[in-house]
């Protein structure tokens, strides 16, 4: 059996590990808090059901039928039907799929540029470090909403864009979060052994820190996605995402505008899928993040 | 302290020349001709030719850079390829009603957040405070332009207190002047409460558990006055920074409020330019919406260091 070396180093320590209490003690297993629970259903029913969306959904989405305009939400017609006759429920369906791909494609596009920046800026310090952080506050210094708008306003409206536009909003953040990950890391003995060893620069930066960093990373992430799917909505929702006819979330509400006073339940079913999305992932990040880090929360609770 | 506000100060024009770069060199450098834009598709060449000319799209991009530039200094912010309006008139008209909107949102946020904040810390645990912290949370897990629609649907379509959308000047009355703010206002007060109240809450919780509350306390000073007197201005520090800062988070929202209200201000301004393929306008826009930005954050960072003698007096020394 592998003998684990105590941090401190101290010899006193080491002595009889096999028949005393042993020096660091395995974390009791906890069971899963309430929260996380409650987001895995949550977030796991609506990526299901997204999954599942052409399987499942009891009308064609996308079939105009003039004759079946304005239903209010009934037996046949769960959720109703919107002004084209369309079925609410297949569309909601299928729209679930766009907010999630939404989400998660601008995460990954935010974290593939942030992580290395803040990994760099970490890592090396000096001016890279100020370059690169100057970089993210300037980012910031603009609206998220505004910098989505800046970066679609010359270009023709297409979801994909839409999803860059949204990771590229939020690449600052991230950047910060992996930058001080790495700031603490970087002076962990382990790195400094690397160091000794002399290891390249990049092997000690994807090898030995990115592995380390990945759980705040993460976390961070899946809270990040919700970010993500509520401003790809709301771009959406002004007309530069999503292009009828899709059935993008935030563009079937915008559609449903004209309707308000004679079919609500055009627009509150999106609404509420929204809502319910967004609380799940939310659950399931904090969920996460103290279980994995009960220190993070501390950190990162003020927002 | 004189130091650090002209530090503060000199970072803020840096990020406000850097914000115009990187507005000029998205627009400029993107993929698409502006000149196609505005005419279409389907222009012919020579006619392209000649806006571009007009527009000075052949020349290198520092030179339009620098002309761009040194007339929005000169106060030249130049006209709007749309409307053929000089720009500065409309930005600064859309400017003074969205100001009316954030302004009037501010103060309730600020008013609200922190009434709830400081309710949530008395009743720490209790019923009140979860009912607090789920409904502050909803209104961060609700998109803005959703709780426009359910305002919309609540007090225009169902109980028809307010109109739908719009927007009058004070000239024509004080009653239908706020009629059309109300609804606006609902929706990105709704959408901020959240931070507000959770920071108090916390500070106060956190301040009402120290030392020199316990003596207040002890002293046999009335509860009311521990609360608002001793402990909330301490609980206070970190809800100011983030008001400071909500005040600019506002400036994103008017974007999609003003637009589904139909509220003639700054943020419909920038949808309508987008929507019509205005550059300048955007330009001009967006660099306003990013000088108050970086001003909420200065202004959140001087606060914040007038308030808190640890940085106050820290800073004198060095």
């Amino acid at each position: 059996m592998p003998v684990s070396i105590p941090k401190s180093g101290s010899v006193a320590m080491s002595v009889d590990q096999t028949t005393d209490a042993p020096v660091i003690e395995a974390p009791p297993r906890r069971s899963m808090s309430l929260q996380l629970k409650m987001g895995l259903v949550i977030t796991g029913s609506i990526v299901l059901l997204g999954l599942l969306a052409p399987w499942i959904s009891p009308h064609p989405w996308d079939t105009i039928s003039m004759r079946t305009r304005f239903v209010p939400p009934n037996a046949t017609y769960w959720f109703g039907t919107d002004e084209y006759g369309r079925d609410v429920l297949s569309r909601l369906l299928m729209g679930t799929r766009l907010s999630l791909t939404m989400g998660v494609s601008a995460t990954l596009v935010s974290l593939a540029v942030g992580v290395p920046m803040g990994l760099a800026a970490g890592y090396f310090r000096g001016w890279i470090d100020e370059a690169l952080m100057r970089l993210a506050d300037v980012l910031m210094a603009v609206p998220p909403i505004m910098l989505g708008l800046l970066v679609l306003a010359v270009t023709p409206p297409a979801l994909w864009k839409t999803a860059l536009a949204v990771g590229f909003v939020y690449i600052p953040p991230i950047a910060r979060l992996a930058r001080s990950v790495t700031l603490t890391l970087a002076n962990e003995e382990f790195i400094q052994a690397a160091k000794a060893r002399a290891e390249s620069n990049s092997y000690i930066l994807f090898r030995e820190i990115l592995p380390n960093a990945w759980p705040p990373l993460i976390v961070e992430a899946s809270l990040r996605v919700t970010y993500a799917i509520l401003l790809g909505s709301a771009l959406s929702f002004l007309g530069l995402g999503a292009q009828p006819p899709s059935s993008d979330w935030g563009l079937m509400i915008s559609e449903a505008r004209s309707f308000i006073d004679r079919a609500p339940w055009i627009a509150l079913a999106p609404g509420f899928a929204m809502c319910l999305l967004v609380i799940g992932i939310n659950l399931l990040g904090d969920g996460a993040r103290e279980r994995l880090d009960p220190r993070l929360k501390s950190r990162m609770g003020k927002r | 302290m004189t130091g650090y506000i002209a530090r503060r100060l000199l970072f803020v024009v840096l990020v406000l020349v850097a914000v115009s770069m990187l507005v000029f060199g998205i627009t400029a450098l993107l993929p698409a001709n502006v000149a196609y834009l505005i005419l279409g598709p389907f222009a012919p060449p020579e006619q392209v030719r000649a806006l571009e000319l007009k527009l000075g799209l052949t020349d290198p991009i520092w030179q339009q850079y620098a002309r761009w530039a040194g007339g929005f200094l000169s106060g030249n912010l130049g006209e709007s390829t749309l409307m053929n309006r000089p720009i500065g008139p409309l930005l600064m008209e859309a400017v003074g009603r969205s100001m009316m909107l954030t302004g009037a949102s501010f103060v309730l946020i600020a008013v609200i957040g922190v009434g709830l904040g400081i309710a949530a810390a008395l009743r720490h645990g209790r019923p009140l405070d979860h009912g607090i912290s789920v409904g502050t949370y909803l209104g961060i897990a609700v998109p803005e332009f959703f709780w426009a629609i359910i305002v919309i649907i609540v007090f225009a379509a169902w109980l028809g207190w307010l109109p739908a959308s719009g927007y009058e000047p004070l000239s024509a009355g004080f009653t239908v002047w706020a009629k059309h703010l109300i609804a606006p206002t609902m929706t990105l007060v709704f959408g901020h409460l959240a931070h507000v109240s959770r920071l108090t809450r916390s500070g106060m919780i956190e301040v009402l558990q120290s030392p020199y509350v316990i003596a207040a306390r002890a002293k046999g000073l009335p509860e009311r006055v521990v609360v608002m007197h001793h402990a909330l201005r301490n609980a206070l520090l970190p809800t100011i920074t983030v008001l400071a800062l909500d005040f600019g988070r506002l400036m994103g929202g008017i974007v999609v409020v003003e637009t589904i209200f139909a509220y003639p201000g700054l943020g419909r301004l920038i949808v309508f330019s987008i929507q019509n393929r205005d550059l300048p306008t955007l330009q001009a826009a967006i660099l306003v919406v990013a000088a108050v930005y970086a001003l909420a954050s200065l202004l959140a960072d001087l606060l914040y260091a007038r308030l808190n003698p640890k940085i106050r007096f820290g800073r004198n020394v060095g």
